[in-house]
C-alpha cells in the first residue's frame, strides 16, 4: 500500500534545509511569531550532546587515527556526508568535473566550516560595472550592510578595523594574538608588500550572551563546539529557534518537490520522503523557503514541474541551475628551517588561522579578472594519521642542531630525533579566489538517473576558463614570494601549465553558489532582490543559490545577511497581505 | 557565559540544553524508533554505520601470526625504546597497522608482498626467515633498504616497502599517548591563548620585527 502522510496543519512557513540560510530564516521567522516547519534531510545534531561530540577527543579514539578515508576531513570532522553519499549519486557531463560536498545533519555544512566570516565589499556587488564580465547584483553593499551589522552582533565575529578598500570592517570582537609562524608571516608580508592582517572568524573571544560559551582555544571548530563558541547553524540558530516553541523540526526529511496550486501557480507546501523509514509525506505552508544548498535548491526547483511551471518552479527564465560557480583554490606548503627543534608550548589557538591576506592588487595591472585571499596554516598541531609521513624526503637535507648531516630515511633512535626536530616547522598557504560566473557552467536534471528515493539527480557541467587558471598561476607566484620572504623552502614543485597551475577541481572549495540567481529582470534571473521567486511570490531561496557572483571572500556571512533580509521581507509582505 | 563557566560545563556531560524541548525530544525519538539490530556500542561522535563498519573491521584478520610477528620486529627497529619514550610495539603500532591494512586495502599487497620480500631476502642471506635471524642479521638487511638515497638499485622494492613501514609506524606511534608525549604536543585541552611565550618571541626576534 502506498500512503502519503499529510500534516494536518498549515504552517506559516516551510523551510527546507537547516544550514546557514535555513537556520537564519527559521530563527528570524520563529522569533517574529510565525509557525515554522523546518525540514532537514539529515539527522539531529547538537554539538553539546556527548552522543555527537568529537571535540577534545584524542587521535587514538579513532582506530584510523582520524584519517580521511571515510569522512573526507577525517573521523573527527563534524560533517556527516562527504563528496559521495550512498544511494544519492550525482553525475557529470561531457567529461567535465564538479565535486559536490553534502552534509546530511542539522546545521549542514556550518558544523565543520572554516568560520571565515568576510563581508562582501561594495565592488563585489558591481563587478560587471567594473570589468564588464558577469553581472551586477540588483543590490549593493549599502542594502546589505545593516544586515551584516546585525549578523555580527547576533552571531559574533572577531577581527580588526583596517579601513581597507573593498574589505568592509564589521563590529568585531577582539582577535586572538598571532601564533609564532603568523608573526613571521606578518613580517614577511611587510617585506613583500602583501597585507597580512588579523583574520575574521565567527568564534567568540568574549561572551555575547547567556546561551553560548567563549572560546577555550582547542583549535577544533571543524568538530563543532560543545560550548557553542563558534558559529554552527545547529547550536547558534536552529536550537534557539526551536526553543521559541514556534518551530516544528522534522529531521530525515528529504524534500522531493515544492507543491504548487494549479490555478495560482503559488507554492502550497512540500512533499518529502523520510530518509530512514522511506515513508512519504506532504506538509503545507503559506510560504516555502528553500535553503537546501545552491545545488539541492536548484535540483528541487527543477524537479517541481507542473503545467504552470513546465521548466520547474521559478524557472521561466531557464536560469535555474545556470551560473553555478565555486571559489578558485590553489595551495602550497613550505618548511621553515629556523623552526627546527623549537620550544614546545600549547599553540592550538582558535580553529583556523589568526591572520590572513585579503585581496590587495589592482586587476588593471594583471592578466586576469577578480582577486583572491590567502589562508594560512601551520604550527605544533595535534598529530593525526599521516604524521611524520615522508620524513625520508626531509631528514637527509638539513643538518641537525649539532651540524651533523644524516643520510635520508633511516630508523631507530636517530630517526626519533628527526621527527622531534621537524615537528611544527611547516606552514601551508591556500588561495581562495573569485571565478567569473558563466551560463555554461551549470547543474541540470540528469535525464536518466534517480537516487534511491526515486528523485532525479543533478548532472553537472563545469569548466574553468583562462580567467581562473591565470588566477591560480598568480596565487602560486605569490606563495613563492611569501615563502622566499619567510626564509622558507617550498615543498614539492610549483605546478605548471600542464596541471592548470594546480587549480582545485570545481566544487572542491565547497563555496558553490549562483544557481538560482537574483536580478531585476525576470527573463535573466530567478529571484528578485529580496530572494523572492519572480514566478511565485511565496517562494524564496535563502542559500548561496541566490548569489549573482561569489566574491573573493567566503559565502557564509553573506548567506546569513541575505537570509535575514529575506526573512524581514517575508514578515513585512505578510503583514501587508501581499503574500 | 563566562569562560570559567564554559570550562566547567565541559567537565559535565553536556550543556544540558538538549533534550529539554519537546521538538528535540521528538527528533531524537525517531532514532530510538528504529528496530534493534545486532547490539552495537556506538562511541560518542560516531554515526551508527561508522560504528558498524569499524566493529566489522576489528573482527576481521589480515596478517598471519608470522606476518604480524615480522611487523612487530620491524616497527621496533624503526621506533625503538630510547631515553625519552617507549617503542612502537609498546604503543600498539602492530595492531594499528593491522587495522589500516583492512581499512585502506590499497596497502594490503604492498605490505604482504613486502613482508614476503623480506623473508626471501633473509632466506637468501641466512637460510632463515627474518624473525628468526639475529639482531645483527636483521639490521644488515634493514641497512640495505632504510636509506633511499644510498640503497643499491637491486634493493629498490625493499626500499619502497621500508618507506611504507616507516610512515605507517610513525602514524601509529605519534598518535598514541606515548608518541604525543614524546613529540611534545601539549594542546587539546581548554586554555587561554595569549600569544607565544616571551622567551620564544625573544629567540625569534629577527623573524618577527
Amino acid at each position: 500500500m502506498f500512503e502519503i502522510k499529510e500534516q494536518p496543519a498549515v504552517f506559516d512557513v516551510v523551510i527546507i534545509g537547516s544550514g546557514a540560510g535555513g537556520g537564519m530564516a527559521a530563527y528570524q521567522l520563529a522569533k517574529a511569531g510565525a509557525k515554522v516547519a523546518l525540514l532537514e534531510a539529515g539527522g539531529y545534531f547538537d554539538p553539546a550532546d556527548p552522543k555527537y561530540i568529537t571535540q577534545l577527543k584524542w587521535p587514538w579514539e579513532s582506530p584510523r587515527r582520524g584519517a580521511g578515508n571515510h569522512r573526507p576531513f577525517g573521523d573527527f570532522d563534524a560533517a556527516w556526508g562527504g563528496w559521495e553519499l550512498d544511494g544519492e549519486p550525482y553525475t557529470r557531463k561531457s567529461g567535465t568535473q564538479f565535486d559536490w560536498f553534502r552534509s546530511r545533519m542539522l546545521g549542514g555544512r556550518t558544523n565543520h566550516w572554516g568560520r571565515i566570516s568576510l563581508r562582501f565589499g561594495p565592488k563585489d556587488f558591481k563587478r560587471k560595472s567594473i570589468d564588464g564580465l558577469g553581472d551586477d547584483w540588483p543590490i549593493g553593499y549599502d542594502d546589505v550592510k545593516p544586515y551584516y551589522d546585525q549578523v555580527d552582533k547576533l552571531i559574533g565575529v572577531f577581527g580588526t578595523v583596517e579601513n581597507l578598500d573593498n574589505e568592509p570592517d564589521g563590529i568585531f570582537l577582539p582577535p586572538p594574538k598571532p601564533r609564532l609562524h603568523e608573526l613571521f608571516l606578518q613580517k614577511a608580508g611587510k617585506k613583500a608588500n602583501i597585507p597580512v592582517i588579523p583574520s575574521r572568524l565567527s568564534i567568540l573571544t568574549k561572551p555575547i550572551n547567556d546561551q553560548r560559551g567563549v572560546c577555550f582555544y582547542c583549535s577544533q571548530c571543524s568538530r563543532s563546539c560543545q560550548a557553542y563558541a563558534d558559529f554552527s547553524s545547529s547550536s547558534v540558530l536552529v536550537i534557539p529557534a526551536v526553543k521559541t516553541g514556534n518551530v516544528t523540526l522534522i529531521n530525515n526529511a528529504m524534500a522531493r518537490e515544492v507543491l504548487t496550486d494549479p490555478n495560482t501557480g503559488l507554492a502550497t507546501g512540500v512533499s518529502y520522503v523520510d530518509r530512514e523509514k522511506l515513508t512519504e509525506h506532504t506538509i503545507k505552508g503559506k510560504v516555502v523557503v528553500l535553503a537546501a544548498s545552491a545545488g539541492e535548491s536548484a535540483r528541487l526547483l527543477l524537479n517541481s514541474k507542473s503545467e504552470r511551471h513546465p521548466n520547474g518552479l521559478a524557472n521561466s527564465s531557464g536560469v535555474v541551475g545556470r551560473y553555478l560557480h565555486d571559489s578558485t583554490g590553489a595551495s602550497r606548503g613550505a618548511f621553515l628551517p629556523h623552526l627546527m627543534d623549537r620550544k614546545r608550548y600549547n599553540e592550538d589557538g582558535v580553529g583556523g588561522m589568526h591572520v590572513y591576506t585579503p585581496w590587495w592588487l589592482d586587476n588593471k595591472k594583471l592578466d586576469f579578472p577578480r582577486g583572491y585571499h590567502i589562508e594560512y596554516g601551520g604550527g605544533m598541531g595535534m598529530p593525526g594519521y599521516g604524521f611524520g609521513s615522508g620524513i625520508e624526503g626531509m631528514n637527509g637535507k638539513y643538518a641537525t642542531s649539532a651540524g651533523v648531516m644524516k643520510p635520508a630515511g633511516g630508523y631507530g633512535a636517530s630517526l626519533k630525533e628527526d621527527y622531534r626536530r621537524f615537528y611544527g616547522a611547516y606552514i601551508g598557504m591556500a588561495g581562495r579566489g573569485e571565478a567569473v560566473p558563466s551560463y555554461d557552467n551549470y547543474a541540470e536534471i540528469d535525464p536518466t538517473v534517480v537516487d534511491k528515493y526515486g528523485i532525479p539527480v543533478l548532472r553537472f557541467h563545469y569548466k574553468w576558463t583562462d580567467y581562473e587558471i591565470k588566477q591560480a598561476k598568480h596565487m602560486h607566484e605569490t606563495f613563492e614570494e611569501i615563502i622566499h620572504s619567510l626564509g622558507g623552502v617550498a615543498s614539492g614543485t610549483k605546478p605548471g601549465a600542464d596541471t592548470n597551475y594546480g587549480i582545485a577541481a570545481p566544487g572542491r572549495i565547497i563555496h558553490e553558489v549562483g544557481t538560482v540567481r537574483m536580478g531585476d529582470d525576470p527573463k535573466t534571473s530567478a529571484l528578485n532582490k529580496y530572494s523572492q521567486a519572480h514566478d511565485a511570490k511565496n517562494v524564496f531561496v535563502v542559500d548561496g543559490g541566490s548569489f549573482v557572483s561569489q566574491a573573493d571572500k567566503n559565502p557564509t556571512w553573506t548567506i546569513l545577511a541575505l537570509s535575514w533580509r529575506a526573512s524581514d521581507y517575508i514578515i513585512d509582505q505578510t503583514k501587508k497581505k501581499n503574500i | 557565559m563566562k569562560r570559567r563557566d564554559s570550562l566547567k560545563a565541559l567537565t559535565l556531560s553536556s550543556l544540558g540544553l538538549a533534550g529539554m524541548n519537546p521538538q528535540v525530544a521528538m527528533a531524537e525519538q525517531r532514532e530510538l524508533d528504529s528496530p534493534p539490530e545486532t547490539p552495537i556500542k556506538i562511541p560518542g561522535g560516531r554515526q551508527k554505520e561508522e560504528a558498524i563498519r569499524d566493529a566489522r573491521l576489528m573482527k576481521e584478520k589480515f596478517f598471519t601470526v608470522s606476518e604480524l610477528a615480522t611487523v612487530k620486529v620491524l616497527c621496533d627497529i624503526i621506533i625503538p625504546k630510547d631515553a625519552k619514550s617507549g617503542s612502537a610495539s609498546e604503543a600498539g603500532v602492530p595492531a594499528f597497522i593491522e587495522f589500516i591494512a583492512k581499512d585502506m586495502p590499497q596497502n594490503q599487497v604492498p605490505l604482504r608482498g613486502g613482508l614476503k620480500w623480506l623473508d626471501i631476502e633473509s632466506n637468501k642471506r641466512f637460510k632463515k626467515i627474518f624473525t628468526l635471524c639475529s639482531k645483527e642479521q636483521q639490521l644488515q638487511i634493514v641497512d640495505d633498504i632504510a636509506y633511499p638515497e644510498k640503497a643499491k638499485p637491486m634493493y629498490s622494492q625493499g626500499v619502497a616497502f621500508f618507506n611504507l613501514m616507516r610512515n605507517l609506524t610513525a602514524s601509529g606511534f605519534y598518535t598514541t599517548r606515548i608518541g604525543i608525549d614524546d613529540i611534545g604536543y601539549v594542546g587539546n585541552t581548554p586554555n587561554v591563548w595569549e600569544g607565544p611565550p616571551a622567551d620564544v618571541i625573544k629567540q625569534y626576534e629577527k623573524y618577527i620585527s
